[in-house]
C-alpha cells in the first residue's frame, strides 16, 4: 500500500517537472516556428539557435516585480494563475503516456490514476481551468481585463458542447471512457486508429481542442488588435508567466489526448516502438497547432459562437445518429 | 485510514466554503467558494469509488457556477461589496438551521436506511462491471420513469423561459 503511494508520488513529481520543462520550452519553439512561417529569425541571440532564451525568460519573470492593483481583490487576483496551473496538471492524472515498461523487473505503469472515466475526467478538469481567465478578469478591477473575463465565458459556452457531444461517437465505438481501453481498441496496425472510423469527430475535436486552450483562431481572451492583451492586463512577472505555462501544458496533455483516442495511441507503429511512435504524434499535433496560429486570422466572439452552434454542433449531433444506426445495424 | 483522513479533510473544506459562501458580501468571494464547494463536493464521489457521478460534479457545476458568475458580470460590480437590506437576525436563523437538520434526520434516517438496503439487495452488482456501466444500467432499468420525468421537467422550463422571452418582444 505505501510502496504504492510512494510509486504515485514520484509520477506525479516526474509529470509536474516534464511538463513544466515542456511548457516553458513551449514558448521558445513557438517563437522560432512563428518565425519561420512568417520569415522572420526569432529569438537568436541567447546560445546557440537562441536555446538558452527560455532560461533567460524564466530568470526575468521570477525577478520581475510583481505587482498588484490598488484596488484589485487581491485574494482573488492571487488565486487565478494558480487555478490556471492547477487545473491543466489534475487534468494529466488519467492520461497514460506511455505503454507499460520495466525497470530493475519493476513493471512501471505510466499513468497516475487509471479510473474507468480518464475521459471524461480530462474534458471536466481541463474546462474548469476556464476559471483562472474570469476570476484573473473579475478581480483586477480593469475594463480590459473585464472584457476578457466576459469573453471567456463565451468561449466556455461555445466550445464545452460541441467537445463532449463530438467524443460521444468514438466513445460510442470503443464502449468505454478509459483512456488505457480505447488505446487498446486500436491495437494492430495503422488500419485500426479510430481516426478512419471516426474522420469527423477528429476535425470537430480538434477545432473545439483549440478554442478551449485559447489557440490563436478562436484568441478571443487575449486579443491584442482588440482588447489589450485581454485577462492578464494587469498581471506582471511569475503570475503572468504562470497563465502561460498552464496553457502550453495543457497543450501538451490535449496532443497526447488527441493522439491517444484518434491516432492509436502507444501501440507499435509497423516497425517504431510504441512509446516512440506516441511521441512522434505528439510532436506532430504541437507542429499543428502552431501551424494553425501562422496560418489562420482571429475570429470575432459572434463568429465563434455561430461556429460552434450552428455548425459544429449540429455537424456532431449527425455523427452521433449515423454512428449510432451503423453500431445498431452492423 | 487514508481514506479516513481525505474524507475528513475535504468535509472541513467543503463546510469551509459553503460557510464564506452564506457570510461575505463580497461576489468574487461567495461566487468562487461557491465553485471551489462544488468542486470539493465530488472529491467525495471519488472516494466512495464513484468516478463518474464526481466527473458529472466537475463538469454540470462548473458549466453552472460560470453562468452566474456572468451575470454577476452583468449585474454587480465586483469590486464593490454588496449590501444587503435586511440583517436576519442570528438567533431564530440559528434554531431554524437546528430545527431543519434535526426534521431531516428523524424523518429522513428510516427512509434512507431502508431505501439504502433494497438498493443493494435489488442490484446485486457484479464487481467487474464498470461504475459507468452500472449507473446506465439503473437508470434505464429501475429509474427510467424517474429519469424520464426528470428530464420533461426540464424540457418544460426551456419552453417556458423561451416563451416568457418571446412574450416580452411583443
Amino acid at each position: 500500500m505505501s510502496a504504492e503511494i510512494v510509486e504515485t508520488l514520484i509520477k506525479i513529481l516526474v509529470v509536474v517537472l516534464v511538463f513544466s520543462g515542456l511548457g516553458a520550452f513551449g514558448t521558445y519553439l513557438e517563437r522560432k516556428v512563428l518565425a519561420y512561417f512568417q520569415r522572420r529569425l526569432g529569438p537568436t541571440y541567447v546560445g546557440p539557435f537562441g536555446l538558452l532564451q527560455v532560461i533567460a525568460d524564466a530568470i526575468k519573470l521570477f525577478t520581475k516585480e510583481d505587482v498588484i492593483p490598488q484596488n484589485a481583490n487581491h485574494l482573488i487576483f492571487s488565486i487565478a494563475p494558480v487555478i490556471a496551473m492547477v487545473s491543466a496538471f489534475v487534468s494529466m492524472a488519467p492520461i497514460p503516456f506511455f505503454g507499460d515498461f520495466q525497470i530493475f523487473g519493476h513493471t512501471i505503469k505510466p499513468i497516475i490514476s487509471d479510473i474507468n472515466v480518464g475521459l471524461l475526467f480530462f474534458l471536466a478538469v481541463g474546462s474548469a481551468s476556464i476559471y483562472a481567465p474570469l476570476l484573473a478578469g473579475l478581480a483586477s478591477n480593469s475594463k480590459y481585463s473585464l472584457i476578457g473575463a466576459a469573453r471567456a465565458t463565451i468561449q466556455l459556452l461555445s466550445f464545452e458542447v460541441v467537445s463532449t457531444l463530438t467524443i460521444l461517437a468514438p466513445i460510442m465505438v470503443v464502449g468505454s471512457l478509459s483512456l488505457v481501453e480505447i488505446n487498446q481498441y486500436q491495437e494492430g496496425g495503422m488500419l485500426h486508429w479510430l481516426v478512419f472510423k471516426q474522420p469527423l469527430a477528429f476535425f470537430l475535436f480538434l477545432i473545439s481542442s483549440y478554442a478551449e486552450l485559447n489557440r490563436t483562431p478562436f484568441d478571443l481572451l487575449e486579443h491584442e488588435a482588440e482588447i489589450v492583451a485581454g485577462f492578464c492586463t494587469e498581471y506582471s512577472g511569475l503570475r503572468w508567466g504562470m497563465f502561460f505555462l498552464a496553457e502550453y501544458a495543457h497543450l501538451f496533455a490535449f496532443c497526447f489526448v488527441i493522439s491517444l483516442i484518434f491516432f492509436g495511441g502507444y501501440n507499435a507503429w509497423g516497425f517504431i516502438p510504441g512509446g516512440i511512435a506516441i511521441l512522434i504524434k505528439v510532436c506532430f499535433f504541437v507542429f499543428l497547432s502552431m501551424w494553425a496560429r501562422a496560418t489562420f486570422p482571429h475570429v470575432r466572439p459572434d463568429q465563434l459562437m455561430r461556429m460552434c452552434w450552428k455548425i459544429m454542433l449540429p455537424l456532431a449531433l449527425v455523427n452521433i445518429l449515423i454512428t449510432g444506426l451503423v453500431l445498431l445495424l452492423f | 485510514m487514508l481514506e479516513t483522513l481525505a474524507f475528513y479533510f475535504f468535509a472541513a473544506l467543503t463546510l469551509g466554503m459553503a460557510f464564506v459562501v452564506v457570510t461575505t458580501t463580497n461576489i468574487l468571494y461567495a461566487m468562487t467558494s461557491l465553485a471551489a464547494a462544488m468542486v470539493f463536493v465530488s472529491a467525495f464521489f471519488f472516494l466512495l469509488d464513484a468516478e463518474f457521478l464526481g466527473v458529472v460534479q466537475i463538469l454540470v457545476y462548473v458549466g453552472a457556477v460560470v453562468v452566474m458568475y456572468a451575470f454577476g458580470m452583468m449585474f454587480l460590480n465586483a469590486s464593490q461589496e454588496v449590501q444587503e437590506r435586511a440583517h436576519a437576525p442570528k438567533v431564530p436563523a440559528l434554531l431554524a438551521i437546528a430545527l431543519a437538520v434535526v426534521l431531516v434526520a428523524l424523518l429522513g434516517a428510516p427512509f434512507i436506511a431502508h431505501y439504502a438496503h433494497n438498493l443493494q439487495e435489488s442490484l446485486n452488482p457484479d464487481l467487474d462491471t464498470s461504475n459507468t456501466k452500472l449507473i446506465g444500467f439503473v437508470l434505464f432499468t429501475k429509474y427510467l420513469v424517474a429519469f424520464e420525468v426528470g428530464a420533461f421537467m426540464l424540457l418544460v422550463a426551456l419552453v417556458g423561459a423561451m416563451a416568457s422571452a418571446f412574450k416580452k418582444e411583443n
